[in-house]
Formats: C-alpha cells, structure tokens, sequence
C-alpha cells in the first residue's frame, strides 16, 4: 500500500495552478503610516504620508473631544433619567456608543493605513433591536470597541493635540517671528530656520499617527480569529450553495425523466404503432412516418440534455463508472484507470465528474489529438485525477470560460486545477480535491 | 416477420403510462403479459409467481429510482439462469450493459438483452429483438456498440469500413440471416466478412451466434 502511494505520488510531477486572477498584482507600495516613516527622506517628505498623518492626528482631536461630550451628555442625561425606568437603558447605550466610534475610526484608519480594517460584528441572527443589541452585547469586539472610546475620549486626543501642538509651534512660531517682532534681519534668519526644521517634525508627527494607528487597528479591527470564522463561515456557506445546486440539478433530472421523457417514448411507441396501421405508400404513411422520425430526434436530444444535468450512473455507480462512460462517448479514444477503493462522497464525485468531463470536451474540440488518458488515485486524503491527451498543446485558461469555471467549480470544495499545455502539447489536466477517508460514503 | 411463438412476459415499468402502452404493443403482436410490476419487489415475486419465458425490466424503478430494476433482474437470473430478462435503460451505459453481460451465461441459459427505452418507438425492431433474447440470444443496444467500437480504434483499423458495419451488427446479437439483409448483401457475402473479421482479431471461429457475439462483445470490451 504504501509502497503502491509512493509510486503513484512519485508520478504526479508539478503543473502550474490555475486560479482566477484576484485584485494582485498592484506592486510594491507602501502601505501604512510606519512603512513610510522608515523611507528615504526625500521619498516620505515628498509624499502624502505627514500631511494624511497630520490630518489623522487632527480629526482625531476632534472626533475625541466629540466623544468626550457625546458621553458626558449621555451621562447627564441618564442621571436625569434614573428617575424613570428608561435610564436603565443608559449604561446600555453608553457601552454600545464604542460601535459608533468605532465605525468613524475604521474609517479614518484609512488615512494612515491602506490595509483594510472590516467591521469585526457578525450581523445578527434575526431582526430586531433587542437582537442586534444582545448580539452585540456578547461579543468581545464591542468591548474592545467601548474601551477604546474610554481611551479616545479621556487620553487619545489630548496627545494627539500636545503632538500636534509642541511640533508645529515652535517653527510656526519662529516663521511668523518676522510679524510680531521688529522686522530686523535676525527675525528673517529665525523665520528661515523655522522653515527649515518644520520638516523634520514630519517624523515624530508620522510616528505617532502610525502608533495610534496600531493602537486603533488592534482595538476596532477584527482579530485573526474572527476573520478566521468568517472565512469558515463563507467556506460553509458556498459548500451549502454548491450542495443546494446539485440537488436542484437532480431534482431537474428526475422531473425531465418521470415527465417529459416518459411522455416522449410512449408517443414514439404511438406513432410507431399508427405507422404499421397505415398502407406504407399513403401520404398519412409519410407524414406518420415524419412525426415519428421527429419524436425519436427530440427523445435523443432529450436524453443528452438530462445527461448533462446529472448522469445518474454517477449516483447508481460512483465517479470510476462514469468517468468509463463518459470517456466512452469520447470521439477521442481515451484509455481510462481510475482506481478507488471505495465511493466517495457525492460532492467530491459530481466535481470531479465535472472537471473530467469539461477536461475531455476540450480534448476533442481543441486538442486535435488522436487518444486520451485518464487516470486517478485517492492519495493521502486527496482525490488526483489527470486527463492527458497527445495533441497540440496551447491550451489557455485565460481564452475561455471553461477551466476557469472549472477552476471556480473547484475552489467551492477547496480543490485545485493544474494545467500544463506547452504549444506543441502534450496538454495536461490535474484535478485535486481533498477527500478524508472518513467522508467517504460506504 | 417475428416467429410464432407467444411470449409469456413479465413486464416491469413504474411510468403508468408507459406500462400499459408497452402492455398493448406487446399483445398486438401476439404475446402476452401476465403480471405488470411498479417496482423491484413486485417484478421478483411476480417473475416467482408466474415463470414467464422473459422479463422486460426498466433499470430505474422505486423505491430509490436508481438502477433497482437491473438489480432485481440481475438477481433473478443467478437464481435462474435460464431466465430471459430484457433491460431498458433510459441511457446508454457502459456499466449497466457489462454488469448483464457479466452475469453467469452457461450452456442453456437465457437471452440477454439491453436495450435504449427509445428503442420501444421502432416498433417491429422491438418486439424482433424481445423474441430472440426470449430465445436465448444476447442483443445489445446499437449505441453501446458504437461506443466500445469508438474506444478500441487501433486494431480495429485494420478492418474495411464494411467489415466494421458487419462487426457493429454482430455485436449487437444479429444473426448472418439478418446481417445480410440490413446491408442487402447475400448471407454468403457476410460469412465471408465475419471470416475475415475474426482472423483479423484473433478471435476463435464458431458458427454459434451467440457464443460469437459473445466473443465480440468480450473482446470489444476490453
């Protein structure tokens, strides 16, 4: 067995993937407040970084001195509600006020900081203000969002303000030296030097945005660990689709197949019964004979159409059954081993079935090959499938919707195409899907 | 144009509609059918019940509608080899027709016969192929054996383009008689283009139809 896996891992060689171009690809740029602080001076002096980060640090004045007084109204106001029964509700409000803040400055992160900051909540179960304000109640981030709000509105501000203060008033002081004092010449050198320095207080200015940045992005951004069950939670959530999909693709199948197909052979079998009836040279004969000829056409077409919406051998049989089947219909000859030692589970199946089948059109369309080669393994937990063909090569997954989808297809159940088509062939596709030994059906 | 014999049939075919029209077409020409089954068990205990000369079985019945008529037909015949069964398939597949075709066919046992359900439409062809699986021949779909012949292309490529229609229809179970009718040749002509054809592939000559298609269908297969 092992040696068996070692032989067949040994002959899988390494194929580029394919996967859709995602939003890469925009270079090297600097991203972040303390990235542009480390640049060469001419580079971060030059750039928008102090000016973004002084309008950081100045918005932050604001927006603190802002939640100083909205929670300081809200204090007064519940103290003068405590009264009546609805002041319960202000130590309520007052906690979940850190959401609001916390909204404003994921949205002024983005002055000092490119790298996206989503919002950490998870949208409530159900509708309702009850709901969302006890979903928002448990959860760790609107703590950490009413804690920074504390910190904003009693500590923040006041430093960004000082930060501001003491680098910009000592040169702007000294640059408007010439106004105030007795326009001699010594005032000019002193306005001359201010504007000399002002630049070098881009640094500590920059500095401290982009450590209030830090600050703001480890309170109000979602951790690791919440992004992390978002991501499950879309996996699942496609996987769900893509199952949904399926079944809807074989309730299709069936309803084409108890209905319509029915219908279609039993009237084939009317027409074919009506023509024996009628003398053979009458025109009713001929025209019997054409609707007949045209209900047998329309139950092939049928019969093709409802194969391509599920191949019920595929659920009778398993995958190595109707990949056999599939490549027999192959104009291509194509030699299949496909070796599994058990039926896999059904997602698994139709994906691959997909991938094989969507791999074999192109081989006859594109390939101008003269045979095929089919072969798969289940190895270390993964379902490896490669469709090899003798023909020109050149195939791109860029021209055509095909691999593409097909790669789409298969990044819904975490699996991966490889393709290797030199222009003078061979053309090689690989088709991974992870499959645990204990999903597997039977 | 079929031989006189009445056929005793069990029919089983879960589409009402299809069933009783199935039903009439087989009793105008002559046969009869004694006991209609809508699903596997009733087509088992009916096959028990009546000893009919062949089953007609659709592959997808109840309760699963996935293949518990073949699995019904499959399991009559290891318990009765000399029982006919005759197996409609909605589509052509490979696996369904080796799995008949694999099942125990000794000296004296029954016919085979799989058949596409569209088939039912050409009437005469119909009911022709129904009596020679009733009598002991094995007939496979014209579409399967388009397929096994599109996928063992290079010795093939040795025959005429001739020899390859004589092949086509051997492997469905046609007789020389009706070989060289289809292609308006003389029965001479198709004895001597089987002859070649067997030559050519290695395969044992024998004047028995059935072990030839046999030895034809095994070959293509593979």
């Amino acid at each position: 067995m092992s040696l068996g896996q070692h032989r067949v891992r040994g002959v899988w060689p390494a194929l580029p993937r394919i996967v859709r171009p995602a939003g890469y690809g925009r270079g090297v740029q600097t991203r972040t407040a303390w990235q542009a602080v480390t640049e060469r001076p001419g580079r971060f002096l030059g750039s928008s970084w102090p000016w973004r980060s002084l309008a950081y640090l100045l918005s932050g004045v604001l927006v603190g001195l802002g939640t100083l007084v909205g929670l300081l109204l809200l204090l007064a106001v519940g103290a003068v509600l405590i009264a009546v029964a609805v002041g319960l509700l202000t130590p309520v409000a007052f906690v979940l006020s850190g959401t609001v803040l916390a909204r404003v400055e994921r949205w002024r992160l983005r002055l000092v900081d490119r790298d996206p900051a989503p919002d950490p909540h998870r949208r409530p179960d159900r509708p309702g203000r009850w709901t969302w304000a006890r979903t928002r109640l448990g959860e760790q981030a609107t703590w950490r969002e009413f804690g920074y709000a504390m910190l904003s509105a009693l500590a923040l501000w006041v430093i960004d303000a000082l930060v501001v203060g003491v680098c910009l008033a000592g040169p702007v002081a000294m640059m408007l030296s010439p106004l105030i004092g007795n326009p001699v010449t010594g005032y000019f050198v002193l306005a001359g030097l201010g504007l000399l320095i002002l630049p070098a207080f881009a640094y500590p200015i920059t500095a401290w945005a982009a450590a209030r940045a830090a600050l703001a992005r480890a309170l109000v951004a979602p951790r690791e660990t919440e992004l992390g069950e978002r991501l499950i939670e879309v996996a699942r959530s496609r996987a769900r689709l893509v199952d949904a999909f399926e079944l809807e693709r074989r309730r299709i199948e069936r309803d084409l197949h108890d209905g319509a197909q029915q219908r279609l052979v039993a009237l084939t079998m009317t027409l074919g019964l009506a023509r024996l009836d009628l003398p053979p040279e009458s025109e009713t004969a001929r025209q019997v004979g054409d609707a007949h000829d045209q209900a047998k056409a329309a139950l092939a077409e049928l019969r093709e159409l409802i194969r391509g919406v599920h191949p019920h051998v595929l659920a009778d049989r398993g995958l190595a059954a109707a990949v056999e089947d599939a490549a027999g219909r192959s104009p291509v000859p194509v030699e299949v081993d496909l070796s599994l030692p058990a039926r896999l589970p059904d997602v698994v199946e139709v994906t691959a079935y997909y991938a094989v089948c969507e791999a074999l059109a192109n081989v006859a369309k594109h390939s101008q090959s003269t045979r095929g080669q089919i072969r798969g393994r289940l190895v270390a937990g993964q379902l490896m499938i490669e469709v090899r063909d003798d023909g020109c090569g050149g195939a791109d997954p860029a021209a055509g919707t095909g691999l593409a989808g097909l790669a789409d297809r298969l990044a819904a159940v975490d699996g991966r195409l490889f393709l290797s088509s030199p222009t003078g062939g061979p053309t090689v596709v690989r088709v991974e899907i992870p499959c645990p030994r204990n999903a597997s059906s039977e | 144009m079929s031989s006189q014999r009445q056929l005793r049939i069990v029919l089983a075919e879960d589409a009402v509609l299809l069933r009783a029209g199935l039903t009439g077409l087989l009793e105008r020409f002559g046969h009869t059918v004694v006991a209609s089954a809508g699903d596997a068990d009733e087509l088992i205990a009916a096959t028990g019940e009546h000893r009919p000369d062949i089953i007609v079985t659709d592959v997808r019945m109840p309760p699963g509608f996935t293949d518990e008529g073949l699995k019904a037909a499959l399991a009559l015949r290891a318990a009765q080899p000399t029982l006919a069964v005759l197996v409609l398939s909605q589509y052509v597949e490979q696996t369904y027709a080796a799995e008949l075709l694999d099942s125990p066919s000794a000296a004296g046992s029954g016919g085979i016969g799989y058949l596409l359900k569209d088939r039912v439409g050409d009437v005469e062809e119909f009911v022709d192929a129904l009596v020679r699986v009733a009598n002991g021949a094995t007939v496979v779909d014209p579409e399967v054996v388009r397929q096994l012949l599109s996928r063992r292309r290079d010795p093939l490529r040795r025959l005429t383009p001739r020899e390859r229609e004589v092949l086509a229809l051997m492997a469905e179970g046609r007789s020389n008689a009706a070989i060289a009718r289809l292609l308006v040749v003389t029965e001479a002509a198709v004895g001597k283009h089987i002859g070649s054809i067997l030559t050519k592939l290695d395969l044992p000559p024998d004047s028995d139809d059935h072990r030839r298609v046999l030895a034809v269908l095994a070959y293509l297969r593979g």
